[in-house]
């Protein structure tokens, strides 16, 4: 059966059977599939997304759109402050689970939950903890101090805050997992021998546990900074994009423009992040693919 | 002289501990306390999860009763919905393993002329956003007159989960000996027979983590489901969560009812598999 259907593909021309081996011919046979899921949903999808975005007057508009730039400035916050700052503590935290204790251990386990659940409940669920009347965070804050606590979500730069923490609140778990993978490749006898040389915890982090990670935290960091862009349940289920859409970041903006009608801008919004999204997937590739 | 050493010696194993639970007990409370509201949640009764108290008055599981009876106006659909979610994550999981172990076989084995540039591309389309592509791709699907059909989800799903599930399976299978396949060939195998019973039974660890991998993927989507489906009765769980907020006064017990329902299968799944996820994921997440 198998030979019989290579055997016919490979029947037409002699130059082809002589140039493609019955192997070969199943190898194309079996990259077809996902050849035509790239592009059916990938080619087709980006050009006729750049197509439409293809009129200046869509580049102007966004330029003229407050909103846009808010959300532009927002999504920088929450790259460069939010993703340094859990990969910071993904870095702190690797140390604390690669310390060997059973209730660690079982801390670990735990530890995993906010990333094996889904994001839509425990997001709305921090949503409503956050709820100035009857969220149990200003009850808290209530039986406490006696005074009402801030509406959280009203406030632009602690709603816009609440959202990087509901981000990091997220995806810390998957980082710090592989830096702890990271960590526990380094060889045990460079620690001994810096025991040995009485090296404090901060001499040997400095000259053996950096040295051997720098590379994969550089790479985790960018990696978390792609995949953040897209991060659009942590901003819209919590804020919304609220108050007075003043929290977007792109891709929740993008979805705005896109549930207005407003196709063209959403792409154009999309294809103003290009220039920093090309760059960081250049490198990533040049990294992965080594 | 010995004594005070020793002495010396346990206070500092007593600071030591002292110090790890000064980061372990935040770190319970940081993971535990968004999950654990949702869970308060689902056994109080209205009066009480409004009240803010760390654990009811009167525990009850009525809120699961209203939900398995569908007895509200935003659970009409529970079971379908439910039964939408677990067909989609179901076929993403199927057709992702078909085309993703077909295309690491052809790439990494049968050595096929571009393969490394197909590669490439896959990735490429890994590190786009995902939130980008779901623009022009809500478009697309709108063109191929997919919106509101179950196909429009599945293949989007498809399409974001492929490319890790590739070049993780292209990864894995490159450390198969070559001499397998010779040996094989040897034996008069053909291509298919290799692929068959060489290739996919020295993979399965691999194929394991994956189909969890895709599996997981579509049954936690948000923004593709709630772009591409709306109609009440073809949604996902997911959308109709979201759904429930429409309401000035939504049912809140009910919707981290619904939620905590929701979350259970993967967390299990992910218990369940954490061995290979742990193995056939961070593993090719990221080499640095």
């Amino acid at each position: 059966m198998a030979i019989t259907l290579s055997g016919d593909q490979a029947l037409p021309g002699p130059p082809l059977s002589s140039r493609l081996t019955p192997a070969q011919v199943w190898g194309i046979v079996l990259l077809a599939p996902y050849l035509l899921v790239f592009l059916a949903f990938v080619v087709y999808p980006v050009c006729y997304g750049l197509w439409l975005a293809r009129a200046p007057a869509n580049y102007v508009a966004l330029y003229n759109d407050p909103i846009f730039a808010r959300a532009a400035v927002n999504t920088l916050i929450f790259l460069v402050i939010g993703i340094n700052i859990k990969m910071l503590i993904a870095l702190f935290l690797s140390g604390f689970f690669a310390v060997q204790r059973p209730w660690i251990k079982w801390l670990s386990v735990i530890f995993i939950l906010p990333w094996a659940v889904p994001s839509i409940p425990t997001i709305l669920s921090v949503r409503f903890m956050l709820n100035p009347e009857w969220g149990m965070v200003n009850h808290f804050i209530f039986s406490l101090t006696g005074d009402d606590g801030p509406n959280w979500l009203n406030d632009p730069t602690v709603a816009l805050t609440m959202a990087i923490a509901v981000h990091i609140w997220k995806s810390l778990p998957f980082w710090t997992l592989i830096l702890i993978t990271g960590r526990l490749a380094i060889s045990h006898d460079l620690f001994e021998a810096a025991e040995v040389d009485g090296a404090s915890w901060w001499q040997k982090f400095r000259y053996i546990t950096w040295p051997s990670m720098q590379t994969l935290y550089v790479t985790c960091t960018l990696l978390s900074m792609i995949w953040t862009l897209g991060d659009f349940n942590s901003v819209y289920l919590l804020t919304g994009g609220g108050p007075a859409d003043l929290t977007h970041v792109l891709s929740t903006l993008g979805i705005r423009y896109l549930r207005l009608d407003q196709l063209s801008l959403a792409m154009a919004s999309i294809v103003c992040a290009m220039p920093f999204v090309l760059p960081l997937v250049y490198f990533m590739m040049k990294r992965l693919s080594r | 002289m010995k004594l005070p050493g020793v002495k010396d010696f346990s206070w500092r194993e007593v600071g030591t501990e002292a110090r790890l639970l000064l980061i372990g007990i935040p770190v319970f409370l940081w993971t535990m306390i968004p999950i654990y509201h949702m869970f308060l949640f689902a056994i109080s009764p209205k009066e009480d999860a409004f009240s803010g108290k760390l654990w009811p008055d009167h525990p009850t599981l009525h809120n699961f009763e209203i939900v398995f009876k569908q007895q509200h106006y935003f659970l009409r659909d529970f079971y379908i919905q439910f039964w939408n979610s677990v067909v989609i994550a179901a076929s993403v999981g199927v057709l992702t393993l078909f085309i993703a172990t077909a295309a690491a076989f052809s790439i990494s084995r049968l050595k096929v002329p571009g393969g490394r540039v197909v590669l490439n591309l896959a990735l490429f389309t890994y590190f786009i956003p995902a939130a980008f592509l779901a623009v022009p791709m809500y478009r697309t699907m709108g063109n191929y007159g997919l919106l509101n059909n179950h196909w429009s989800l599945i293949l989007a799903m498809v399409t974001i989960a492929s490319p890790y599930a590739i070049w993780v399976l292209k990864q894995a299978s490159d450390k198969l000996p070559v001499e397998l396949d010779e040996a094989a060939v040897m034996d008069g195998a053909t291509t298919l027979q290799i692929f068959r019973l060489v290739y996919l039974p020295l993979m399965m660890p691999s194929l394991v983590a994956i189909g969890t991998y895709a599996v997981l993927l579509a049954w936690n989507e948000y923004l593709y489901a709630f772009l591409l489906l709306s109609n009440d009765r073809e949604i996902t769980l997911p959308v109709a969560l979201g759904n429930f907020l429409a309401a000035d006064d939504s049912p809140w017990e009910l919707l981290m009812t619904t939620g905590f329902i929701y979350a259970l299968p993967p967390a299990a799944v992910y218990y369940a598999f954490r061995r290979y996820m742990v193995g056939g994921l961070t593993a090719g997440a990221v080499k640095s």
